[in-house]
């Protein structure tokens, strides 16, 4: 069984072996690649959920498959833990630094190493930021499908490593469905090539296993991605609402017509009004709520549907229907929804981006408990939420310099997730568990299940070296979590069925 | 037949072979029993009797059914609806079911448009090799919490784990279709494939058989029509696609080796002799061969993809083995994960790889 299971807290490094550990990279990479002075290390010492920190031993930035094969060498000799890091935009705490590990910064594997215009894949290593993919590709009117949020910083290399989604992964699927290919580096320091070009490989599907799967199983140092021909027609349309349950309910019928648009986001009014403060992009401030609905195929294929999707917002009293009239109009609107989360942050010292997805059918009840909680908590909450999907974004907002507030924001998130898990969710859609809701874990999976994963991870990294701590709670931490509940009153969800 | 829910028996006899240390083979409907070598020598767990769609939510895109329920069965539940599986899963025989389509991952014709099974699978329920029945995944689109051990029980031929039930991701029919025939010699056939998959975001199948190109289009209708009109051809009926599908088209009359190439766009024809259709864009080949079983995976493998020797008498079966052999540090983690999943070896002995 796996080590990790009840494995003991972390304890940092010490000088004498920092010293040594710096010595032996410096043996394999240059200078400049092992950053250990504490400016240096500054940058590093948190991801995109800043509100964790840690500053990390060492960092090291190789350039070179065999430099990452060394580094692990060295690791896996030494059992010192690696965290891998992209661009750090993680909002899970997946890249949070270890005391007593080093950071695997793979910025410098930024070169798209080829595009086959013919058989429609690009081939990068995983540095390069997901947008760079999409730029390079536009020469030969292709672009790689799923665009995250943060798309112009976070890396492929982090997507895989999450699982990550973007407002058009109704119709275009997850990273999961976009990559084909992943070679990564052991801890042992071998190259294994996974997934091919080819429709299936034989035997398990790894390439799956690996997405999502934090940095824990191994080190990503090349990726073929998938990519698409550009629609010949987009269109957008922007529907307001004076109640969210209308909004709602127009979702569920355009789903349910037999229509898939490319891209269907919700947002409601605090959401509204920020995106609408930061972006001047034409958001009717005083609608409860309003969606983003956007269809791409042929001509004939959007003219028709998207009739049929006026039709049906219409009969669910909507106040404000407008479609985009020209490219510039279609990309401001977006504009507003993917700048939502900094425009939030506009309006409060601090948020916190939740992350939990809910079968669509829930959302009133869901959003009703939230406002109930909001007032109870005295926090604020936005929702931005991937409607066509689930996939709900609280954006809590607090000031972490008055003292409890954070502390009392993350008991509200983690509240939050417990409801998602409660009506049948998840509590991550595409954020990953990282050390923000390793707790929560505990909620959604039993013991059992905690146990196999722990297993799967020892099937690749035996010594839990490769983040350990992350993504998979220690059912000594599960107990502990557990009994905190029990201590505040009663299990949680002990009433929940398991399927 | 009833919906039944047969949890409690199967945990039953799993917890059974665990005491007794009995490797078993587990078996549904059967019509996959001739994918993989299946253990003479062990006895069955019959899961066909457990079965039933568990949930079905429409409006949310998703199904969750016992791994016994029928394809059938799933099928029409969805078509009420307006809705299908966008992988278009083979009937080999009229008792598939959902579970053996997962657990041996196949898909029809549109896999390369739509997606495979890998693509639509959620989550699931499965009893490890300890007996204990876990849950992983969900019935939501968008699920990161912990590894994806659903897409890993995809395809892995029942060899981790006894499934219980799926929850998969379901797409609306497409409101029009259209199968167009042209003929076109392969070389042809398989630029032109590569150039429309480019083109049109309508085709859902394209195959090429007997020197004719054949490719469905779907959509709305009058988008249909345009794209119709543009790629010309004869129209033919839309059975083709699912005697295809299903092995009940006439080119599969044969009582050779048969052997499925997996290979990337833009493949051209490959030196290896017997009769060969082409269908998923020219990615998966169909090929009646006798020719010698290192040779015809040494060529896939030579143009990027890997062969399988999908139907074939069990003693060719046994000595070529059937599934490709992966790379050895593959195949280490592959028996890493049994070891993690079924550490008795309980399940499928041998189905997949003779070590697994
Ligand atoms: C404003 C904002 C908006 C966002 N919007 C979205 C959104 O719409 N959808 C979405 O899904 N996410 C979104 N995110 C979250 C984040 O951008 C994604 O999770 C992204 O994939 C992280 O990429 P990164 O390169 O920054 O990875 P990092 O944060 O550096 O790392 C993330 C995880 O990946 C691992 N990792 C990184 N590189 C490798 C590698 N080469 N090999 C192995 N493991 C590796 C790390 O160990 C860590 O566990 C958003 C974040 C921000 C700040």
């Amino acid at each position: 069984m796996s080590q990790a299971l009840f494995s003991e807290p972390q304890t940092p490094l010490t000088e004498e072996k920092r010293i040594g550990l710096i010595d032996a990279f410096l043996r394999v990479l240059p200078d400049e690649s092992v950053l250990r002075a504490d400016e240096e290390l500054l940058p590093y010492e948190s991801d995109g959920l800043a509100v964790y920190q840690q500053k990390p031993p060492v960092v090291v930035l190789p350039e070179t498959v065999e430099q990452v094969q060394a580094i692990l060498k060295i690791c896996s000799r030494e059992g010192v833990p690696v965290v891998a890091r992209g661009a750090g935009t993680g909002l899970s705490g997946g890249a949070l630094p270890l005391a007593n590990g080093i950071v695997l910064g793979m910025a410098k594997f930024n070169q798209i190493i080829d595009i086959d215009e013919h058989a429609r894949t690009a081939t990068v290593q995983p540095g390069v930021r997901n947008l760079a993919i999409s730029e390079a590709a536009s020469d030969y009117n292709l672009y790689y499908a799923p665009d995250p949020s943060s798309q112009i910083a976070c890396t492929i290399g982090g997507n895989v490593a999450e699982n990550s989604g973007g407002v058009h992964c109704l119709k275009y699927g997850l990273t999961v469905h976009n990559v084909l290919q992943v070679t990564a580096v052991t801890i042992h320091g071998d190259v294994i090539t996974f997934g091919g070009t080819a429709p299936d490989t034989p035997g398990y599907d790894l390439l799956g296993v690996l997405h999502g799967s934090e940095g824990m199983l191994a080190v990503t140092v090349e990726i073929v991605v998938k990519l698409l021909p550009r629609p010949a027609t987009t269109r957008l349309l922007m529907a307001a609402f004076d109640n969210v349950d209308n909004a709602g309910n127009a979702v569920a019928d355009i789903i349910g017509s037999g229509i898939i648009p490319a891209g269907l986001e919700m947002m409601d009014n605090p959401a509204i009004i920020a995106a609408e403060a930061f972006a001047q992009c034409g958001y009717p401030t005083d609608a409860e709520a309003l969606f983003l609905c956007e269809l791409d195929g042929t001509e004939e294929e959007v003219s028709d549907q998207m009739a049929k999707v006026e039709k049906i917002i219409a009969r669910h009293n909507v106040t404000k229907l407008h479609l985009a009239k020209d490219e510039t109009e279609r990309m401001m609107l977006w504009k507003g929804r993917k700048s939502a989360f900094p425009a939030v942050g506009r309006l409060s010292p601090d948020y916190y981006c939740i992350d939990g997805t809910i079968p669509r059918r829930h959302l009133s009840t869901v959003l009703q408990k939230m406002a109930e909680w909001s007032e109870d908590y005295k926090l604020r909450i936005a929702n931005v939420f991937h409607a066509g999907d689930g996939n709900l974004h609280p954006l809590i907002l607090f000031d972490a310099n008055i003292p409890g507030e954070l502390e009392r924001t993350e008991e509200l998130g983690g509240k939050i997730l417990e409801l998602c898990v409660e009506v049948g969710g998840t509590i991550t859609g595409e954020h990953g568990v990282g050390m923000e809701k390793i707790n929560q874990m505990c909620v959604q999976f039993d013991a059992n299940e905690i146990t196999q994963f722990h297993a799967l991870k020892n099937a690749f990294d035996p010594d839990a070296l490769l983040n350990p701590g992350k993504a998979i709670p220690t059912l000594n931490r599960c107990a502990e979590f557990g009994a905190l509940h029990v201590h505040h009153g009663e299990l949680p969800h002990s009433d929940l069925e398991r399927f | 037949m009833q919906d039944n829910d047969a949890t409690k028996l199967l945990e039953q006899q799993v917890k059974q072979a665990i005491a007794e240390k009995q490797p078993f083979n587990i078996r549904a409907g059967g019509s996959k029993d001739f994918i993989g070598v299946v253990a003479d020598t062990v006895p069955t767990v019959d899961v066909s009797a457990h079965r039933g769609v568990v949930a079905y939510e429409p409006t949310e895109l998703v199904i969750t059914a016992r791994t016994g329920t029928l394809i059938h069965t799933i099928k029409s539940t969805l078509a009420e609806h307006g809705q299908m599986l966008a992988f278009e899963p083979p009937l080999y025989t009229a008792d598939a079911t959902i579970g053996g389509t997962v657990a041996a991952a196949v898909s029809g014709p549109s896999r390369p448009y739509l997606g495979g099974v890998r693509d639509h699978v959620l989550g699931c329920r499965l009893i490890n090799g300890q007996g204990h029945l876990l849950k992983f995944g969900g019935e939501v689109m968008k699920n990161v919490a912990g590894y994806d051990v659903t897409r890993l029980m995809t395809g892995a031929m029942g060899t981790l784990g006894l499934l219980m039930d799926v929850s998969l991701k379901v797409v609306p029919i497409a409101e029009h279709e259209v199968t167009l025939r042209q003929e076109l010699d392969i070389h042809s056939a398989l630029t032109r494939l590569q150039q429309l998959a480019g083109e049109s975001p309508l085709i859902t199948a394209a195959a090429w058989h007997d020197g004719a190109l054949h490719i469905r289009l779907a959509g709305v209708e009058n988008a249909v029509s345009v794209a119709a009109s543009t790629f010309g051809g004869e129209k033919i009926e839309a059975n083709f696609w699912s005697e295809l599908n299903n092995h009940q088209h006439a080119f599969f009359d044969v009582d050779t080796p048969l052997w499925r190439l997996s290979v990337p766009p833009l493949t051209p024809e490959l030196d290896i002799n017997g009769a060969t259709l082409y269908d998923w864009a020219g990615m998966q080949r169909w090929c009646f061969s006798n020719e010698n079983a290192e040779k015809i995976r040494a060529t896939a493998v030579a143009a990027g993809g890997h062969a399988q020797l999908y139907k074939a008498d069990d003693k060719l079966k046994r000595t070529a083995g059937t599934f490709h052999p992966p790379s050895n540090e593959i195949m280490t983690l592959h028996k890493n994960i049994k070891n993690e999943f079924d550490p008795l070896g309980l399940f499928n002995p041998g189905r997949l790889y003779a070590a697994i």
